[in-house]
Order: structure tokens, then sequence, then C-alpha cells
């Protein structure tokens, strides 16, 4: 073959290989869910999308949460909960990242099927998705996010809701962080050094805290950052060394907050690492979360509720490789909030599309007991249960420690 | 004086750890004039070679200290020095020697893509055999994977006056002190590393004088891919886990202490490195908050290519005629 023919047959190679990786999300499990080689041709469909990490680091979050809204779909079909139609699961993966994430939502939005969407885990990738679904006008109900910003908007003094569309079943970090500041208070630790990773929600969560534990009477006696991306966190770790502190309060998630806690005992610095639900997950202690360590989770331990048991049981039966994790049960609660919206908008809907402004304003009057406990949203979307559970590392798993709700 | 010294010793095993990867980014560029972006994920394939080795090995844990330093920690270099070099090798062979006489920039490009190549396997077909089964019991990539704790290194430390010097942190620099006398012996007493540097000063007249050049860029490769594949087993070692993107980061600050130091000299990676990870763990503590850590690091190579353009210990680059 001539050189000229071997460039052009490269050429084609090259642009072919573009062209195809332009197409779709990587690790995307759209596939899973969106076929409807099953559905009889005389129910119509109406779709419930998830955005979540299904991949990378927060993968662990991120499955449980698709796993519990696909339990809730098959659960409302089987019960034939809305007549006449069918429901599917339509996943996207936003692998933590707003640009991914606002992907995703575009995605979502364009399908017409689309009625209401789960999602998402982190507050900053919700920054990016909440405008793209409510430009669509599409319900979107987190079971994870916990910025209050969200809901309130920036000034927190003067709340006014930004986004008619959006909902959360999980509470927020203006009440989580206070929350651990209490417990913290309550069992003598005046002095701690606060770390976040600079995220939204780890940052939000640690000015919370902060406020609270000031106002409580504590000290914060440093006040560091690390880059989500490290892995040493050495310099960090003797800086705050230096300063004494009796625990450490981390606003970030477990792939960091594990590798740091570990990194802190081998430097010396024996106190407990305190960090709110983004911590809260078994690969935390894999990674080096050692015994002593506290998260704080919203909800009661969903072993102690029976709406909770009916869930697990059900979520077990269900086959599914990976565990429900944190989220499970609030993205249960949530996927169970939008289908009891819809009960009311697709009643009288000839499409899905239609459906959608229907279904917004339907959530006003959702309320039941779901796996998490009291499900309902007051006038800004945010969940009306305040209850937080404080819990500790014990050996090689969680514990629950203290249930309260914030005073 | 304590948290001086403290935060001394974190840098310079922080450091070590990037000049064992800058190394093969200034070997490379030295003879073949890439930046083999794909570097920092050899670092990445190393350790995760290294975990397989462990897993082949039926995940010996809670040995004695003789048994694990003895026989473990070497069995798990050699697979991860293996597997780095075999990936180096391939790469070389099928991304870049056919653009070996192409525009500088299609190697670079190249280069990018296999990084991306690399990190994305790794990612998804980790632990099976690919498209066919996942191994029973091979832990998923798609997260962080927890890496073997070594009895001897992972759990000890040594504590000198006032400061906590981590044994993983000893095994680090110990290892690059190894690694830079082996390279001295390589490059100045053996006929491939002066080969090696025949060919970086003038490729052309070292073929005239008999060199066989594909065979020494394969060495070069062979050499910075079994570093960075120590310091992935160091990498695993010091932070408890390993990760498909830690590559990514690693890469970037060795690339970036290969050129401090002065691309294309391999004692200046080795400076460079160190100089790089002293100063983010010093101006960290004493210039503001650990925020600025990457700020001053990046400042101080700003810094010194301005005023010395060929690095801290590069020559002054002549134009060949």
């Amino acid at each position: 073959m001539n050189k000229s023919m071997f460039n052009l047959a490269g050429v084609a190679v090259v642009v072919g290989a573009l062209a195809l990786t332009g197409c779709g999300t990587r690790g995307g499990a759209s596939a899973s869910g969106s076929t409807s080689t099953g559905a009889p041709a005389a129910t119509k469909i109406a779709k419930i999308g998830v955005i979540a990490p299904l991949s990378g680091d927060l993968s662990a979050l991120g499955l449980g949460i698709k796993n519990s809204v696909d339990l809730a779909i098959k659960q409302a079909n089987e019960s034939k909960a809305i007549p006449g139609w069918t429901l599917e699961l339509a996943a996207e993966d936003d692998q933590a990242t707003p640009d991914v994430g606002k992907n995703a939502a575009t995605k979502l939005a364009s399908d017409d099927a689309v009625v209401g969407v789960v999602g998402t885990l982190n507050s900053s990738v919700a920054q990016s998705v909440i405008p793209v679904l409510s430009a669509a006008s599409i319900a979107q109900v987190s079971p994870a996010n916990t910025n209050p910003s969200l809901t309130k908007g920036e000034d927190l003094a003067n709340a006014k809701r930004p986004y008619a569309n959006y909902f959360r079943t999980c509470t927020t970090d203006a009440v989580q962080g206070p929350f651990a500041a209490q417990y913290l208070l309550e069992t003598g630790i005046k002095k701690v050094a606060t770390i976040h990773d600079k995220k939204t929600y780890g940052q939000g969560l640690v000015d919370n805290f902060t406020t609270a534990f000031k106002a409580g009477g504590g000290e914060i006696v440093a006040a560091e950052t690390i880059n989500p991306d490290d892995k040493d966190f050495s310099a960090v770790i003797t800086k705050v060394k230096a300063a004494s502190p009796e625990a450490i309060y981390y606003g970030g998630e477990y792939p960091q907050a594990g590798p740091l806690s570990k990194q802190a005992k081998a430097a010396g610095l024996n106190v407990p690492l305190m960090g709110g639900d983004g911590i809260y997950d078994g690969n935390f202690i894999k990674l080096g979360g050692a015994a002593g360590d506290l998260a704080t989770s919203v909800g009661a331990p969903v072993d102690t509720l029976p709406s909770a048991k009916a869930f697990v049981e059900a979520y077990k039966a269900g086959g599914y490789s990976e565990p429900y994790a944190a989220y499970g049960a609030y993205s249960y609660d949530a996927a169970n909030a939008i289908i009891d919206a819809l009960k009311v908008s697709l009643a009288s809907a000839t499409d899905a599309k239609s459906a959608r402004q229907a279904t917004i304003d339907a959530f006003a009057k959702v309320g039941f007991d779901g796996a998490t406990g009291k499900v309902g949203f007051d006038e800004f979307g945010d969940s009306v249960s305040r209850v937080l559970t404080v819990y500790k590392v014990d050996g090689t798993e969680w514990k629950p420690e203290k249930t309260g709700s914030l005073k | 004086m304590d948290l001086f010294f403290q935060q001394l010793i974190n840098g310079l095993s922080l450091g070590a750890l990037y000049a064992l990867i800058a190394v093969g980014y200034t070997v490379v560029y030295g003879i073949v004039q890439l930046i083999n972006f794909a570097h920092g994920e050899i670092f990445m394939v190393g350790a995760f070679g290294a975990y397989a080795t462990w897993m082949v090995m039926g995940q010996p844990a809670n040995l004695s200290v003789g048994m694990a330093l003895g026989v473990v920690l070497p069995l798990m270099l050699v697979g991860g020095v293996v597997a780095s070099v075999v990936v180096a090798l391939l790469t070389e062979r099928v991304a870049y020697r056919p653009l070996r006489n192409a525009p500088r920039l299609a190697p670079l490009i190249s280069a990018i893509g296999v990084s991306v190549f690399l990190q994305e396997f790794v990612r998804l077909f980790y632990g099976t055999i690919p498209f066919v089964a996942r191994i029973p019991g091979w832990p998923d990539a798609k997260s962080a994977v927890p890496f073997p704790s070594i009895s001897g290194i992972s759990d000890a430390s040594v504590q000198i006056g006032g400061v906590l010097v981590q044994a993983s942190a000893l095994f680090t620099l110990l290892a690059l002190v190894v690694c830079t006398v082996f390279l001295w012996f390589f490059v100045n007493r053996t006929k491939t590393g002066r080969a090696m540097v025949a060919t970086s000063q003038d490729p052309d007249t070292a073929r005239l004088m008999g060199i066989n050049v594909d065979r020494v860029i394969v060495a070069a490769f062979a050499v910075g891919a079994a570093l960075a594949a120590i310091a992935g087993v160091a990498h695993g070692l010091r932070y408890g886990n390993i990760d498909f993107r830690m590559g990514f980061l690693a890469g970037l600050k060795a690339f970036t202490a290969a050129v401090l130091g002065g691309i294309g000299n391999i004692n200046g990676a080795v400076v460079g490195g160190l100089v790089l990870g002293v100063v983010e763990a010093l101006a960290s503590n004493y210039l503001g908050t650990t925020a600025w850590k990457d700020v001053w690091a990046f400042a101080l190579l700003i810094l010194v290519l301005v005023f010395r353009p060929q690095g801290l210990l590069g020559a002054k680059v002549v134009d060949r005629a």
C-alpha cells in the first residue's frame, strides 16, 4: 500500500475513533434500564432517571443509589401503582464531576419519557445539573445533597428558593454541621482542627460546623485544606499536629478521609477524625479509618425503623451485587416520592413529557412513612425530617452511637 | 525546630517519590526528545503489578518481618517492575517508534492518548480477563484499592528526638539512594549506559559509531519504567492505597521536577524531585495554609525557568548546527 493510501486509512481510523469516543458517556449504565423489550404494548412508558457516580471513587455510593431506585421502580410496576403506565430506570453516570453531570442531565432532559430524576450525590454536581433539569421542568429529588444553598439560595438569612423543581430527602449541612459540633462539645472536646477538600460539600459542611462549634464555646485550633487528588497528607498532618487538637473535623468524602485518618494516626496524631455523611461508608474503614473515628449521617439507622426493615429485606431479595450504601434508603424514598407525585400527574396525562410540570406541582402534597422516616417537603423543597445519627467505627464497621434531632 | 525537621522529612520522602518518577521522564527526553506523558501511568501500572503479584502469591498477610521484607517485598517489586517495563516497551514499540520521524507534536499527542488508554484499561479491566470474566477475589479498580501492608515497613516508625520518621518514608528514601547509585553505575560503567549518553548527544553520529539506537531507546524506556515501578510500590506502602488515577498528579509533579532540575539530566531529575518535595512541605507550613502548597511549588518552577531556563543542573543547550 503506498504512503498516501496508508495516510488516508490512518486518518479514517482516527476520525472514526474520535467520533466513537464522542458518543455516549464513559461507563454510562444507560443500557441497563432504558430498553423496553419487556414492556407490553398497552402501557405507556415513563422513565425515572438517576444521575450519580456509577464509576470512580464514589461509585459505591452511586451504585447503591441506582439499585435502590431500581428497587422502588420494580415494586411500583409489580403493584401497578400507576395504572396504564410502566416505569423504567434511566441511569446516567456523572463521575462525581460537574461537567459530566451536566451532560447526563442534558441527555435525560432531551428524553421525552423522563418525568423525574433521583440525583445527584455531590452538591457540586447538583449545581450544574439543577438548572438543566429546571429548564426542562423535570422534578429532581436528591438523596444526598447536603449543601443548604441548593434550596435556600446563597444568603441563608434571607432564604429564597432558587429552583422550584428541586427537592431532597436528606437534611442539609446547616443541620449536620451544628449537630456534629453539639456532639463533640457534649463529649468534652473543646479544641478541634478542621480540614476540608475545597469542594462545595466539604467547605460548606466545615463552615457550618465552625460557626456552631465556636458559638458553643469551642476553639478551632487549625483550619487547613487538602486537594482531593492528593495522596500525601503528611504536610497538613504535621501542621495540624503542631496545634494539638483533640479531634479533627473533616469535610469531604471517604476516598480522602480514610487515608487521611490512617496517615494521621501513623504520624502520631491519635485523635478521632469526625466527618459528615460523605465519609459514612464501609470503604472509609477499608481505606484506613481507625477505631474511634466518627461520622454523622442523616436520618436514624436504617435497621431501627420498621419501614426501613421492609426496604432492607426487599433490597436483599432483589439480588443486587452492591450494598445499598449510605444513601440507599434515601434514594428509595426519593424514588417513591416521585412515584407518589406521578400517581397524581400521570393519571390525566397523555404522554410523559406533558406531565413534567404537574409532577413538580404534586410534590407539595407528597407525604408518607418511608425507609428513612417521615418523607415530606417544606416550602423550600427540603425534607421535613431533621433526625441525624452519629456513628462510630468499631473494629471493622460503623456502629450507631447517638440518634437525635438538632436542638 | 522539630516541626521544621518533621516537615523536612515529609518533604524529602515525597520528593524521593517525585525523583524516582522524574528520572523516567528525563531519560526518555534526553534521547528521543519526547515528553512521555504516559510515564505517570507506568508508575501506576507498576503499583498495580506489584499488587497483582501479591494476589498471585495468595495475599500473604501478617507475616514475620523477615519473611515480609525478605521474600514478599522483593517479589512484589519484581512483579511491579516486570509489569511496568512490559507496558513501557509495548507503548514504545506501538505508539512512539512509528512516529520517530513525524513532526514533534505527533508523539506528544500519542503519549497523551496512551496515558488515557492505560488509565481506562486499568479502571475497566483490572482483576478481569478482558471481556470474559472477573477473576474471583480480585478487587475492582474503579475505586481506590487498599495496598497490602508489609510488616516492618507499613507499621514501623522511628522516633529521632522530636521527629517521627515512618519506615515507609525511609524505604522511599533508601530506594532513591539505591536507584541513584545504580543509575550512576549504569550510565558511566556499562556499555548500554554509555551508548545512551552518546545517543542523547547526537543520535546520527552514535549510529555511525555502531550503536543500535533502537536498542538504546528501549533500554532508556526500560530503566525509566523500572524506577517508576519501584516508586509505585513505595507509594502504595506509604499511603496504603493505589488507584487508577494516581499516575496523573504524580506524573505532573514529577515532570515539573524533571524540568526544574534540568530536563535530560538524571542528577537534575533527582535534585529537582527532592527540591520540589521539600518546597511543598516547608512552604505549606511556613508560608500560609496548606491550600497554597501547589502555588509555591509551581511558583518556584516559574522562577527557576525565568532566571535559569536550562533548569537547576541543566547544561546550556547549544543548537545543533
